[in-house]
């Protein structure tokens, strides 16, 4: 059993607000996110003990065109000439950006580090931002067969459904709960429920006087393919995360030091991560993910706690069936139930596993490199009882993130403890 | 036997696997200890980590193991004539040699997908796309029944 030589703890965290940015580019989200890590340090910090900066991001290079980043970052949060390291893993670059940052601490290395994550998806148009996902895959062998990201994941959901006799509307309920929590997150792209939404549409017809549509609840509207579109069958629209701008922060320390910035610091006493075949067509199964599966049971060996003791997760739901696999591939379900656990409402934030309280993926956004890190953000205030109208009604002392980067290539567990 | 001499000499990359397509074959690599075959070839076996190869060429003959119906597709299946009202289908096939492979599946309508697709039998075609110095060999599967 692989343990740390040196605990970390987790003393600040932030993020910018999520959404649609056109005139911001990474550097102005980052700053962003960092100011707001400022402020959740309680007893404050001097940014001059900061020694070295990790940064995921997946690909500035194709949505901004602009490589290198985090020398930039590190710089223009006034960081500079300390050590700034890009970490690429697809969308699990912050998950892996914050393993790094807690390796390092935990060498001995370096006492504080600041993680980041940023992406900037929304400049290019969405053509651009199809071909820029699908280079998570492998170019050589899956795209000329026409893969594209959600595609890849339509596959899965697709393999899913036919071996476990799961339905679709598994697959919307995941996006409604999200949605549900993702309304009561101010930082979330979309801050509405899926009811809200198909209010707005209803109200926009009947102000434009056009014919008003019939939906009487939210799955009607789900099921209508024109409010729903399919994007890769049977994924719809509301099935899959959207293009987002956005940036994350966590400040880390050596456990022994937390004290000085905050009486309630987090520690990470569990992290994970494993690899897999970079095509999907070499996996072993297509419905679940190794890597994910490897990543949780190194997390959970580390802690020495069980899937039962996790009292909530962020999950990366990139697409709904992401999130569903992901709860039995934590363990938190058995293979194959995870779909029936999300249309029992077991996840929702009031149900006995609550999933993704932040919104997800699908509600608060996925700036893909800031994916990672920004799920931690969710945990901390959770765990701290700041969480505010989505706090969970009980005390949640363990909780887990769970990142994907791809199509499972890359996973990456963490466990947090609130003492 | 100087066919065979030549098979040998190619090395097991991209630019391999993809000038067999042209000549309309699907060829993998073989672990010549286990036999185990790999599609696209790979130069060393993960299993084993040996890398004693060699070129086999597969039957083309399979089943549908996944697929999805992609109504957003890449910029190079937009150029194919693919859009919203003309969705394509891509699938995850495997050989009956063992090996899965990723390929569009032709011959179906991609807005009239069926769950029941998968398990069916398929066999290999090879799609030519492309003009002149650019012109290639996609892979691509058909339902045999």
């Amino acid at each position: 059993m692989k343990k740390l030589n040196r605990g970390v703890a987790i003393v600040g965290t932030g993020m910018s607000k999520f959404g649609s940015f056109p005139d911001k580019t990474t550097r102005d989200l980052f700053v962003e996110a960092y100011q707001d890590m400022g402020t959740a340090v309680d007893k404050g910090f001097d940014p001059n003990e900061i020694e070295a900066v990790y940064i995921g991001n997946y690909s500035s290079d194709l949505f901004e065109g602009q490589g290198h980043t985090a020398p930039i970052m590190a710089d223009w949060v006034g960081l500079a000439p300390r050590a700034a390291t890009r970490i690429e893993d697809a969308c699990a670059s912050s998950g892996v950006a914050l393993r790094q940052g807690i390796l390092a601490i935990a060498s001995g290395a370096y006492d504080m580090i600041l993680v980041g994550g940023i992406e900037k998806m929304s400049n290019l148009p969405i053509a651009g931002v199809t071909d820029a996902l699908a280079t998570a895959g492998d170019v050589s062998f899956e795209i000329p067969a026409g893969f594209t990201f959600p595609g890849f994941y339509g596959a899965m959901a697709s393999a899913y459904i036919h071996r476990y006799g799961a339905s679709a509307d598994a697959l919307l309920r995941v996006g409604i709960k999200n949605h549900d929590n993702g309304k009561l997150n101010p930082k979330a792209q979309f801050q509405a429920r899926i009811a809200d939404l198909m209010a707005a549409r209803i109200a926009k017809a009947q102000q434009k006087g056009l014919p008003v549509p019939v939906w009487q609840t939210e799955m009607d509207f789900l099921h209508d393919d024109g409010a729903n579109p399919y994007i890769a069958w049977p994924l719809r629209l509301f099935d899959c995360s959207p293009v987002t701008d956005g940036a994350s922060a966590v400040l880390l320390v050596g456990e022994e030091l937390a004290k000085r910035f905050t009486d309630d610091p987090l520690y990470i006493i569990g992290s994970g991560q494993a690899s897999d075949a970079a095509a999907l067509h070499d996996r072993a199964e297509l419905t679940g993910i190794r890597a994910a599966q490897i990543a949780s049971r190194q997390a959970y060996e580390m802690a020495g706690v069980t899937p039962q003791d996790i009292k909530i997760a962020e999950v990366h739901d990139c697409f709904t069936i992401a999130e569903i696999i992901a709860t039995e591939d934590l363990g938190f379900f058995a293979p194959g139930t995870g779909h029936e656990a999300a249309e029992e409402g077991l996840t929702t934030r009031h149900g006995p596993k609550p999933i993704n309280t932040s919104g997800g993926l699908k509600s608060k956004g996925h700036p893909v490199g800031a994916s990672g890190a920004a799920q931690a953000v969710e945990v901390w205030k959770q765990m701290r009882g700041q969480a505010g109208e989505r706090q969970v009604d009980r005390d949640v002392d363990l909780a887990m993130t769970h990142n994907v980067g791809g199509t499972g290539q890359t996973a990456v567990v963490h466990i947090y403890e609130r003492r | 036997m100087t066919e065979q001499t030549q098979v040998a000499e190619r090395p097991f990359t991209v630019a391999a696997f993809q000038a067999y397509m042209d000549e309309g074959k699907l060829m993998g690599s073989r672990n010549r200890e286990t036999g185990e075959m790999f599609v696209p070839p790979r130069p060393i076996d993960p299993h084993t980590h040996s890398d004693d190869m060699e070129w086999v060429e597969m039957s083309g003959r399979g089943t549908l193991v996944a697929f999805t119906s992609v109504y957003i597709g890449t910029s190079a299946m937009i150029d194919a004539g693919y859009d919203r009202s003309k969705p394509y289908v891509a699938g995850i096939v495997e050989l009956e040699e063992g090996p899965r492979i990723s390929a569009q599946i032709v011959g179906v309508d991609g807005k009239q997908p069926d769950i029941a697709w998968i398990g069916r039998p398929v066999r290999a075609t090879f799609i030519e796309r492309g003009e002149g110095e650019k012109r290639r060999a996609f892979l691509g599967f058909e339902f045999t029944s």
